[in-house]
């Protein structure tokens, strides 16, 4: 170890470089490993047709989510190919000796929901998922990220992946958020001024007041978006926010042991001094509620703002146009006041239970509006139960709306949740790819106060006007 | 899972000029269903290849047989989104081995080299080259060698160097993958978990 100033990224990085192959990738260990029912079964079929086993099972967890029914639970799945996926994680996990949290276990939901709430994900870690928005884990400080199949394969074979370093980028914003500024306006808001693709190549850490004063789960949303911007991932040094959320958990270290990890987790910030291949700062005061109005999630504007003309946005004119026109919108046309179908709270990225205390919040004395579906979706059976010990399902109800069961639902819509070709959606969720609610559905991708402030008034709101009144 | 060693590869090329080509739009997640890696090839770029009552969409370069070859040519930002290998799965079940653009996502990068598809990376210019030598004459080839790293115009000599490094290299050319080499260091990795805090 050299006395140069290092970066968090460096020093976890570091830490699980098991070998660096000469003009090649590091070879890089890996603490944990989530895995699912989309794209796990072809990783199980390679290792059985080469004849090995899992390594390290007890380094992987399993749960179904992407697949789910988000209503009755206790019965059959219906879809026949969702149910073979199903079954086929649970025979997996059986066969090979991991844990699993199966449909209808009380320990079941999003995997980006239940390995933060169970202690499984812990500060520093290497963590990675077939799914791009392992990201999520990264609120701990961990280096976590988004892996193919070959690469569930190379884990389940190795508990190694084979990885380039990536290049290190630091966003700074310090100030205060503004009422009605929620950390997922913060993600939109960052992305917006980087574009989707503008951090691919790098790792981010977050840094900077807005982030030390954000909450975990808050923190969790932040990091779950960097995929959005083309990041592996994002993270941001763990510090006493992380460790009173971690401590008491039930895989979380006890005793000694965990005296020990929180040493070492306590070392785990960037030195002054250290240096990054790029840096960006921004100020808090700038970010305001914001609301995405095209096919990629680096087409966004604070909801006050008209939609942009094709000269004013980084996309190049023809994919600003056809995004457009996918979702059936102007340019120069305002967005407050536009007419919704769907809203949409729940995913990895909006479905914990302070998303749902922000939901309520807003909507608590008011009125579904009669044109509004409104599928509340949480992530995971314990943020349901905490719903219901909070009192937050009568608040839901009284106000005309219903909850469903955990899973990744509408975010991607391989279950029965899809929004129709044609409708609008206002979504908490991570992704306005055409398409990705249901085929020709129109997604807004938004925050939980601007998703309540549409389900009441049926409308684009500026969730500002009904805090205020609150 | 095996794939076709990668060399030289000599082809006819199908444009996508398009930006921000996200893995949704490769393959749709309702088509994710599969438990094996078989069939994905049929529902490449889904929605955007067929209507909703499954008519061909007339418009779409994939419908289009005026275009053909093993190498896609797509905008800036290529593979964006997902982390689904079934996207890199269906391009190469497909019949594509090679897909060429200025900017391509991390992932999806990952996953190609995976599996036996290369993807090259080239100047902003050049992309626009191709283009445009493609839409005077759909039947321009284009040369991707693997060993000399450069991709060249064939009807008129334009040549780029790509980068790769070189232990991926090593691998596509020889039809190797990830797992034999870990295999071989297993005990380098058992010595290393025993240390794990975790």
């Amino acid at each position: 170890m050299s006395n140069k100033p290092a970066s968090l990224f460096d020093k976890v990085w570091d830490a699980h470089v098991v070998r660096s192959i000469p003009d090649g990738p590091d070879v890089l260990f890996i603490d944990r490993h989530f895995i699912h029912e989309v794209t796990s079964p072809v990783a199980f079929l390679g290792i059985e047709n080469r004849g090995i086993s899992v390594l390290y099972p007890q380094r992987t967890f399993a749960t179904a989510d992407h697949n789910t029914p988000t209503i009755n639970q206790d019965q059959p799945v219906k879809d026949p190919l969702s149910a073979k996926q199903l079954a086929a994680l649970s025979s997996n996990a059986q066969k090979y000796g991991i844990s699993i949290w199966a449909l209808g276990s009380p320990k079941n939901g999003i995997v980006h929901v239940v390995g933060p709430e169970n202690g499984i994900t812990l500060p520093g870690m290497t963590i990675v998922c077939g799914d791009s928005h392992t990201s999520t884990h990264g609120a701990f400080g961990c280096i976590a990220f988004g892996i193919g199949t070959s690469e569930v394969e190379m884990v389940l074979a190795s508990q190694c992946i084979m990885q380039p370093k990536p290049k290190k980028m630091r966003i700074t914003i310090n100030g205060k958020l503004g009422k009605g500024v929620l950390p997922k306006d913060v993600a939109l808001y960052m992305i917006s001024q980087i574009t989707a693709s503008g951090a691919t190549g790098y790792f981010c850490e977050y840094a900077g007041e807005v982030f030390e004063n954000m909450s975990m789960e808050g923190r969790m949303t932040v990091c779950n978006m960097s995929i959005e911007m083309g990041a592996r991932g994002g993270m941001i040094a763990p510090d006493e926010t992380t460790f009173n959320y971690v401590k008491g958990r039930d895989k979380a270290p006890k005793g000694e042991a965990w005296d020990k990890a929180l040493a070492y987790w306590k070392t785990l910030k960037t030195d002054d001094g250290a240096v990054f291949d790029k840096e960006l700062v921004f100020n808090a005061s700038n970010i305001e509620p914001q609301i995405t109005y095209g096919t990629n999630p680096g087409l966004g504007t604070g909801i006050t703002h008209s939609i942009p003309k094709a000269s004013e946005v980084k996309d190049g004119e023809a994919s600003y146009k056809k995004s457009l026109a996918y979702m059936d919108f102007q340019e120069g046309q305002p967005l407050l006041g536009k007419k919704i179908d769907y809203v949409f709270l729940g995913s990895c990225t909006n479905g914990r239970i302070e998303d749902f205390r922000a939901f309520a919040k807003v909507v608590k004395g008011r009125k579904k509006a009669d044109n509004i579906t409104a599928w509340l979706v949480p992530g995971s059976h314990i943020v349901e139960e905490q719903i219901k010990k909070e009192g937050i399902l009568d608040i839901l109800n009284e106000a005309g709306f219903e909850l469903r069961q955990p899973g990744c639902s509408a975010c991607l819509a391989m279950n029965d949740d899809k929004i129709p070709a044609g409708k609008y959606a206002v979504s908490t969720s991570n992704r306005n790819f055409e398409g990705r609610q249901g085929p020709g559905a129109r997604t807004l991708l938004a925050s939980p106060y601007v998703a309540a402030a549409v389900a009441v008034t049926g409308v684009v709101t500026d969730p500002r006007e009904l805090l205020n009144e609150a | 899972m095996a794939y076709d060693k990668f060399t030289v590869l000599k082809s006819t090329a199908v444009p996508m000029p398009i930006e921000n080509v996200d893995t949704d739009q490769i393959i749709p997640a309702r088509f994710l269903k599969a438990t094996e890696r078989k069939g994905f090839g049929d529902n490449l770029f889904r929605d955007w290849r067929y209507n909703s009552d499954d008519t061909p969409k007339k418009d779409f370069v994939l419908n289009n047989p005026i275009y053909s070859g093993k190498i896609l040519v797509g905008g800036k930002n290529f593979g964006s989104g997902s982390s689904r290998e079934h996207a890199a799965w269906a391009i190469y079940d497909y019949g594509f081995r090679c897909v060429v653009s200025s900017f391509f996502a991390d992932i999806f990068k990952g996953n190609s080299l995976n599996v036996g598809i290369l993807p090259v990376t080239v100047s902003e210019g050049f992309l626009d080259k191709i283009f445009k030598a493609i839409e005077a004459d759909p039947k321009t080839e284009l040369e991707v060698n693997l060993p000399e790293q450069t991709i060249t115009l064939l009807a008129t000599g334009e040549s780029e160097k790509f980068d790769i490094n070189g232990y991926k290299k090593h691998n596509l050319m020889n039809g190797y993958d990830d797992i034999d080499y870990l295999q071989a260091m297993k005990s380098n990795i058992t010595a290393f978990a025993e240390k794990s805090l975790y």
